[in-house]
């Protein structure tokens, strides 16, 4: 019995890749919601000028976000369906999908405290805010060591 | 304009002290005692107001406090273009917001009829239904409370000021030297805490006025639930030919202004900068998100739609009788 390599499809290898570029945009936007980028002249960089825009920036954080909750819907589904047919799952992969749900989660009740007429407590608004800053810190600390350590998200099924 | 000194001058040692007085540990309206926790909204009627400024002293009073105290020297902060805000020298600052002056005295004159008429109008937070300040806080130290309030915590705030730059009147005013950043990276995150009106919701909380609105001499301010006090405000600018500001203003405020006269035309006449708000026309702030909240929620539809649709083609290009999981 030998674990084997999975070979991402088409389809798939793009996907990543739009996943990879959507979460470096989520990334990007959510440190620019704390006022750092003027303090730090990112803002200044060249073409970098709207980050300084809370507004953009949000609105940019929030199109990302609904981009992210349909692509993560779909390989929910697609995994139940066909997926775990052909692969599964490795165990960094547990570890990515607990945080990103964290991250998921914690920026529901953030999207819904914002909406008019939602009042959280002050305790649990403090909470969400910090909680939505960690696990997106433990979640870019997480795949960094994985990709040092060349740790994929699927491995073929054992033969 | 003299003749408005000297009338404020005058009312500053007589009819506010006298209504002070008067008016001392005056309760809230008997609809909104207690944590009920509705929308309270405040009804201000520039009509009535005459510049006396014993809002503004009330405020500072009742509010000391809770005002900074920050030490000195201020740590140093990086880069060289973080620049120190400190009002600690400046407390009796009057004419504008500061850390240290939640609500001041806006005065415009302005041309009714071919007569020149002088207004003044109490100005500080418009404590927003859906308020960007709290919403874009990136700490949960700005908080809309249930009863309408928009405050900021002195205890979690860091003094980035993103809640200042978000607010269409840029309201809250920063102090450095004091709060929370002092403790993590004095030099190289946060800038001390910002201050604005808190509506004086502690006193809100035990059933008492706001200190504004209990020492003023010509009742200028009301407070009530919020339907109430539009409905109000529609009574008297139906019944004037007036003018509301504040009612649709950032989709909604907890403060009404009541006028005779344009607010275009106010908002023409104040002297606006830094720490002196204009009346202008605001567009709700927030619309985008709220709108693109409702993308949130049709985005996961449409993956699993997606991921449905090609698992009934893949199913469909199969050989009849194939299994799905070999």
């Amino acid at each position: 019995m030998k674990a084997r390599t999975y070979e991402l499809t088409l389809t798939q290898k793009w996907l990543k890749r739009f996943y990879i570029l959507l979460f470096v945009v989520m990334a990007f936007t959510g440190f620019g919601q704390m006022p750092i980028f003027k303090r730090y002249y990112i803002s200044d960089i060249p073409g970098l000028g709207w980050s300084a825009d809370f507004y953009t920036t949000h609105y940019i954080h929030y199109l990302g976000a609904a981009l992210l909750l349909g692509l993560i819907m779909y390989w929910i589904i697609d995994y139940f369906a066909s997926g775990r047919s052909e692969f599964k799952l490795t165990a960094t992969a547990y570890v990515r999908i607990i945080l990103l749900a964290g991250i998921v989660i914690t920026g529901i009740f953030r999207v819904l405290k914002n909406l008019p007429d939602v009042v959280f407590s002050p305790g649990f608004t403090l909470f969400i805010d910090i909680a939505h800053l960690g696990f997106m810190m433990l979640y870019l600390f997480a795949a960094l060591i994985f990709l040092i350590f060349k740790s994929k998200w699927t491995k073929g099924i054992e033969a | 304009m003299s003749t408005n000194i000297s009338r404020r001058t005058f009312l500053k040692g007589g009819l506010a002290a006298a209504g002070a007085v008067a008016a001392s540990s005056m309760p809230l309206p008997a609809s909104v005692k207690g944590d009920t926790g509705q929308e309270l909204a405040t009804l201000i009627d520039i009509r009535k107001c005459i510049g006396c400024e014993a809002c503004v002293e009330a405020c500072q009073e009742v509010n000391a406090p809770k005002f900074p105290e920050p030490k000195k020297p201020y740590p140093k902060m990086y880069p060289s273009r973080v620049k120190v805000s400190d009002w600690s020298d400046k407390r009796d600052v009057m004419d504008r917001l500061t850390p240290y002056n939640w609500l001041f005295i806006q005065e415009a004159t302005v041309t009714v009829d071919g007569e020149e008429q002088t207004y003044t109008i109490p100005r500080r937070c418009m404590h927003c239904q859906n308020p960007p300040c709290a919403d874009l806080c990136p700490w949960g130290a700005a908080r809309k409370l249930k009863n309408g309030i928009t405050r900021i915590d002195s205890d979690i705030c860091l003094g980035g000021a993103k809640c200042e730059k978000v607010c269409p009147w840029h309201i809250p005013q920063r102090q450095t030297g004091v709060g929370l950043y002092l403790d993590i990276l004095p030099a190289f995150a946060g800038n001390g805490v910002m201050y604005k009106c808190d509506r004086c919701y502690n006193r809100i909380e035990k059933g008492e006025l706001p200190a504004c609105i209990e020492v003023c001499p010509e009742k200028v301010q009301k407070i009530g639930p919020r339907d109430e006090i539009v409905k109000e405000a529609h009574a008297i600018a139906k019944q004037i030919n007036g003018y509301i500001y504040g009612e649709k203003e950032n989709g909604g405020t907890n403060t009404i202004y009541v006028s005779p006269v344009p607010f275009d035309k106010l908002n023409v006449a104040v002297g606006k900068g830094p720490g002196k708000p204009g009346l202008q026309p605001v567009k709700d702030s927030m619309a985008h998100a709220d709108n693109l909240t409702k993308a949130m929620v049709i985005a996961p539809v449409a993956g699993v739609a997606a991921a449905v649709g090609k698992f009934y083609a893949a199913s469909k290009k199969r050989p009849h009788g194939e299994e799905v999981n070999k």
